[in-house]
């Protein structure tokens, strides 16, 4: 076995196997012994669907048709959060540890059209309630690294399988930041689609007014390539966009022309880490050098959006969660007195604390003489903060920014503390609020050689203009250092 | 706001949890302090503005009245934790 997925990217892999130069069965080949070799060490996986992935590999490689597809013989991971029919899906939860998806995700179908295969299931905070992939009720993922640092979250599994190679690309979901915190604390490119642009059917659902699936890589080239093959309106998701999809690679180009891009003007302030800072105000100089023009934002409502982000997202949380009542399917307390304790038992024995702290506060927040207070007043909010965009849209092309305030942050260190740890999703937490596509691409390392993200902002359904921001990033980098774990 | 143990229960309560003694001092306290957190909305001013209940803008989305296949029943109870022929199996609802 020769193949070393670190050299590929989804596009090179592909353009391979459509020319006869690999085939299908040796990437997927390469995927599981490099997860063999690897995944001890880093944790990213709670599945590996071996045997699934060689069937559909020897599919592609019997059809010259299925050869030319996008992504032939590409392999991928999905976040454990996304339905694959006839497998186990866990969202990181005891409570789905017995579940075998009746169907598969719309984006996951996509991407197995397009030729992509599913080695398999990437672990997360439980139910995507977290930001450093500890919520598991499963395992522990570290970042490929530093071993001793989280690999973000609630994405971390799906960042760390990419990022040690083990695969060539990921999906992720993204309630607040769960792609790209990740991304950036792993060195890869993750993209947030504008709400509506990717299906979420199949999806275990979270925050429904907040969550979007994406895809993540190792370059914008690869996650222009997935986000082709994964968006579009879906007659099971009604609150898919009917909007068509472009090819967003070919728009990805080497020249983009004039872009004025905004910065808000707190973003740099204190609380950020000096290092964080310094990366971001170096690649802004630099995109200022070549062509870019630059200025200064105000996002007035910004500094709520973690409040307001908390109270949208645990109210729709405790909402959906509540059928997971041990009934149609999912884990059952055993030795109920009746059957309302057959529901309080399932729930506290199958939930983790901080599923169950989430559902507790936004039933609260909902509950008769609280609604208007905190929901209602919290959806007003979000209008503003919408309104602030809108208004920045009209002076620039796209928001720059840190991804997240700091790097990598050592394992165990915010576990205890659940508003710290809401604290660090202050710079993503926006583009959820607002509906708008956001991608976290690699700016630089901080002294320990941990990777720092660049967040760029857009319009809706404006993915091609965030990317293209993206790959000039990427282009600017590629003249000094690129690290890999 | 403060929140004592006596919210907890109840909201436990309503969100069908169970929390003993011990967690319920500590997510007292925990809910306590997000709630202070949250609180900060208060000093906006949302008088006049409209509520955000979906960023994108749709009416209603239908579809053709028409029966299509849908999961089979077999499928449907695969994953039940208990069934009997087409049924899901629950204890009992009312005392004996």
């Amino acid at each position: 076995m020769s193949l070393d997925l670190s050299c590929l990217t989804c596009a090179s892999a592909a353009r391979a196997v459509a020319a006869g130069k690999m085939t299908a069965t040796e990437l997927t080949e390469a995927a599981l012994a490099a997860v063999a070799a690897r995944d001890p060490g880093v944790g990213a996986f709670l599945e590996v669907h071996a045997e699934r992935a060689l069937r559909r590999a020897s599919e592609i490689d019997a059809s010259p048709e299925a050869r030319q597809a996008p992504l032939a013989g590409v392999p991928v991971a999905l976040k454990d959060n996304l339905c694959l029919r006839g497998q186990r899906t866990t969202a990181g939860s005891r409570m789905l540890a017995p579940f075998s998806a009746p169907y598969t995700a719309s984006a996951v179908a996509r991407l197995e059209v397009n030729g992509a295969i599913c080695i398999g299931k990437t672990n997360l905070d439980e139910f995507a309630m977290g930001s450093s992939t500890e919520n598991s009720a499963f395992k522990l993922t570290v970042n490929p690294h530093d071993p001793s640092r989280v690999p973000g979250g609630s994405s971390g599994g799906s960042a760390a399988a990419v990022a040690s190679g083990q695969v060539l690309g990921a999906l992720g979901s993204d309630t607040g930041g769960s792609i790209r915190q990740p991304a950036s604390f792993c060195g890869l490119v993750g993209l947030k689609p504008t709400y509506g642009r990717v299906s979420r059917y199949g999806l275990v659902a979270f925050a429904s007014s907040l969550d979007q699936v994406g895809p993540m890589g190792r370059t914008v080239d690869d996650v222009a390539l997935l986000l082709s093959a994964i968006a579009g309106h879906d007659p099971n998701d009604s609150t898919t966009a009917d909007e068509p999809v472009p090819d967003y690679r070919s728009l990805v180009t080497d020249d983009p022309g004039s872009l004025k891009l905004g910065i808000p003007r707190d973003w740099l302030d204190a609380g950020l880490n000096a290092e964080v800072r310094g990366a971001v105000e170096d690649v802004l100089a630099r995109l200022e050098g070549a062509g870019a023009r630059i200025e200064a934002i105000d996002l007035p409502h910004e500094r709520y959006a973690i409040a307001t982000y908390y109270i949208i997202a645990t109210a729709e949380a405790s909402s959906n969660l509540a059928r997971y009542d041990g009934v149609r399917y999912g884990a059952r307390a055993e030795n109920p007195r009746d059957l309302a304790d057959m529901y309080s038992k399932t729930r506290s024995e199958g939930f983790g604390a901080e599923v169950k702290r989430r559902i507790l506060l936004g039933t609260f927040l909902l509950s008769e003489g609280y609604y208007e207070a905190y929901y209602g007043r919290a959806q007003r909010v979000r209008t503003l903060i919408r309104q602030d965009f809108e208004t920045a849209f009209t002076k620039v092309d796209a928001i720059v920014g840190p991804t997240s305030p700091t790097t990598a942050f050592p394992l165990g260190e915010k576990a205890d503390d659940p508003l710290a740890m809401y604290l660090s999703d202050v710079y993503t937490v926006t583009a959820n609020l607002a509906g708008l596509p956001a991608v976290s691409v690699p700016c630089g390392n901080d002294a320990d050689g941990l990777p720092i993200g660049l967040q760029v902002i857009g319009k809706p359904f404006d993915e091609a203009r965030i990317l293209q921001v993206a790959r000039m990033v990427e282009d600017l980098r590629a003249a000094t250092t690129r690290s890999s774990p | 706001m403060g929140v004592d143990s006596k919210v907890v229960d109840y909201v436990a309560s309503l969100a069908k949890l169970y929390f003993d003694d011990e967690e319920r001092e500590l997510v007292a306290e925990q809910l306590g302090r997000i709630l202070e957190f949250v609180d900060q909305l208060r000093e906006v001013d949302v008088n006049h503005v409209p509520p955000t209940k979906h960023v994108i803008d749709m009416a209603n989305v239908s579809r053709d009245d028409a029966p299509r296949p849908s999961l089979p029943l077999e499928e449907a109870l695969a994953n039940a934790p208990e069934s009997i022929r087409d049924y899901f199996v629950v204890p009992k609802v009312l005392p004996d």
